[in-house]
């Protein structure tokens, strides 16, 4: 571990620039202070176009590096991209809406890009320690990025909130990794299934760490019953980092949850699918139930994605490579969907004033037509109507359920996933249907036109190269169950 | 090993326990029995940051003590991590040495920010 390997530092060079512009960026707008907030936002936006080239141009092949504890495989490299991507989304959505509502302050861009730069290492920890460093640094950003408009009482609230639980969900989760280790003598993922081995029968200990290691993920991924931060941050926050929360945190969560479950964790399927189960089943119903009452689009889109995160564990509870790449389907999907619903919200402005209700939507389709259909559009995906993307997700996530036998977990799903549909079907109700409201402001941001429409085209066009998503997905997927 | 003599191992811990409590009562007592008290308004009250030991909680404060001392804890712990990469130094050789070198610069730049943005000010 003293020598210093170039070879090895290639893996990990993508983070290292991050690390390094999020530092130079820093310094850049402390001396010279708020007036760079649009110049470090462009920055940001370039430092993850550059660091997703890094990684395209670094070598994908499975191996581990810095003594074992940070790991470079396709599906790290893949999940990687995605979050690059959502974060990019996010950054430019973002820029504009910092000046809308006078909260530009320069250090808004570089908690992304740190955020951002904590999920890139969660995702390629091969130790629980550096699992729980990346994760740290995410969720500390995402504490203040949700109290970012720190004179608005619901915004410190919804920070507040966050702290407090999600600092609970950590301690949750160190206090499962000290038993893991106390019980397998190691905190390195690829030593830890062969240490469980060596027992006969499964130390409870061992398995009691491995519960409180979920607790504290599920609590990130906001999966019922450890849900209850989500309505309340997602309605309190700034509504770009609503977008943010909705979209990538997710994504990274979810991929640590099952490098876990099928690596370490591998030997102890029979249990874990029991703890799984209950999750993805409680969510899936509680979003359809908890969705049907709400009348803030925000409180809405939490409870949808806490829906969705049920839908992606029913594909991953099977533990077989058909139900991983289903799941890493879904979740694209699902952060390119939401990425379009996201930039949709942020143009409901009504005399420069951001408008969040769902009645603010009444006749969308009279006084700006294109951007109610392209909801209509997105909301149809979301409820799983074929032919658009949505459905696919949810078909692959439940065809790989029924394959390993979860028939009771996939009926559940599809009824969850028809109710649900109706709150989805209301909002295009109002839209359509509903005595026109005033009208939206007129302006967009070209960033805002860029995300609906890629993501429309997306949702709308998936269908004729659906093998070109499923193929990659399928590829990177096998790189969890290679060792 | 037999269980008695893993225990014999733990002998200087129950050694030092027994003298640390034995030392801790003797200072604690003799205070009590030689010291001389003349109890002034002054000296009973609140010192450090201002607060009465014992009153309502949920009083009015000034959040810049607690900046500081949010501040401090980072450098203190920054010479926490010095003082054994010091010791330890031969052993780690220059990757060691590097390596601490860079977490100062990280350090520095957290430093930068914060005297920029005037959390060093007390007005």
């Amino acid at each position: 571990m003293n020598n210093f390997n170039p070879v090895e530092f290639s893996a990990v060079f993508p983070e290292l620039f991050m690390a390094v512009a999020a530092m130079v960026l820093l310094v850049a707008g402390a001396v010279r202070g708020n007036g760079l907030t649009a110049f470090i936002s462009w920055s940001v936006l370039a430092t993850f176009a550059i660091t997703a080239m890094f990684l395209l141009g670094i070598d994908w092949d499975s191996r581990t590096v810095m003594g074992d504890m940070f790991r470079m495989n396709p599906f790290t490299g893949f999940i990687k991209l995605l979050i690059l991507a959502g974060l990019g989304a996010t950054t430019a959505l973002s820029v504009r809406y910092l000046y809308e509502e006078a909260m530009a302050r320069f250090e808004y861009p570089i908690l992304i890009l740190l955020a951002g730069l904590g999920m890139m290492i969660m995702v390629s920890a091969n130790n629980l320690l550096t699992l729980y460093v990346g994760l740290e640094l995410q969720s500390l950003s995402l504490y203040v990025l949700a109290a970012f408009r720190r004179d608005n009482a619901r915004s410190s609230e919804a920070g507040l909130k966050y702290f407090v639980l999600g600092a609970l969900a950590s301690g949750m989760l160190l206090f499962g990794v000290s038993l893991v280790y106390g019980f397998a003598g190691t905190i390195d993922y690829s030593a830890i299934g062969g240490s469980l081995a060596t027992f006969d029968g499964m130390p409870v200990g061992f398995m009691v760490g491995m519960v409180f290691v979920l607790v504290g993920i599920a609590f990130k991924i906001s999966a019922v019953p450890f849900h209850m931060w989500t309505p309340d941050v997602y309605e309190g926050a700034p509504t770009s980092v609503t977008a943010f929360f909705a979209l990538v945190p997710k994504i990274a969560a979810i991929a640590v949850l099952m490098q876990l479950l099928y690596g370490p964790f591998g030997g102890l399927s029979a249990h874990w699918q029991q703890i799984i189960w209950f999750l993805a089943v409680a969510s899936m119903i509680w979003s359809a139930l908890a969705g049907l009452v709400q009348n803030n689009i925000k409180r809405l889109m939490a409870y949808s994605s806490i829906g969705n995160m049920g839908y992606a564990l029913v594909g991953l509870i099977t533990g077989t490579p058909q139900g991983a790449s289903a799941v890493v389907v879904y979740m694209t999907i699902y952060m390119i969907m939401t990425a379009g619903v996201f930039a949709i919200i942020m143009c409901m402005r009504r005399g420069e004033r951001a408008v969040e209700s769902i009645d603010d939507l009444a006749g969308l389709s009279r006084t700006s037509p294109l951007l109610a259909y392209a909801m209509a559009i997105l909301l149809f995906s979301m409820s799983g109507i074929p032919p658009l993307a949505g459905f696919f997700g949810k078909l692959l996530v439940f065809q790989a359920a029924i394959g390993q036998g979860f028939y009771t977990l996939a009926v559940i799903g599809v009824i969850c996933s028809v109710v649900a549909a109706y709150y989805y079907l209301r909002i295009i109700k109002v839209m359509f249907f509903d005595e026109a409201a005033e009208p939206f402001d007129r302006q967009m941001a070209f960033a805002k036109r860029a995300v609906i429409a890629l993501s429309v085209i997306f949702v709308l066009f998936f269908i004729l190269k659906p093998n070109m998503l499923v193929d990659t997905a399928r590829h990177t997927a096998s790189a969890l169950f290679s060792g | 090993m037999a269980p008695s003599e893993f225990l014999v191992n733990y002998f200087p811990i129950l050694l030092f326990v027994g003298i640390a409590i034995g030392f801790g009562l003797l200072l604690v007592v003799s205070s009590l029995l030689l010291s001389w008290r003349r109890p002034d308004v002054n000296k009973l009250s609140a010192y450090e940051c201002g607060f009465d030991a014992f009153d309502d909680a949920r009083s009015k404060f000034d959040v810049r003590f607690y900046l500081v001392a949010i501040l401090f804890i980072i450098f203190d712990l920054e010479i926490a991590f010095l003082f054994p990469w010091a010791v330890s130094l031969g052993d780690i050789g220059l990757f060691g040495f590097w390596s601490m070198v860079m977490f100062l610069g990280v350090l520095t730049v957290g430093f930068i920010y914060e005297w920029k943005k005037g959390a060093l000010d007390w007005e």
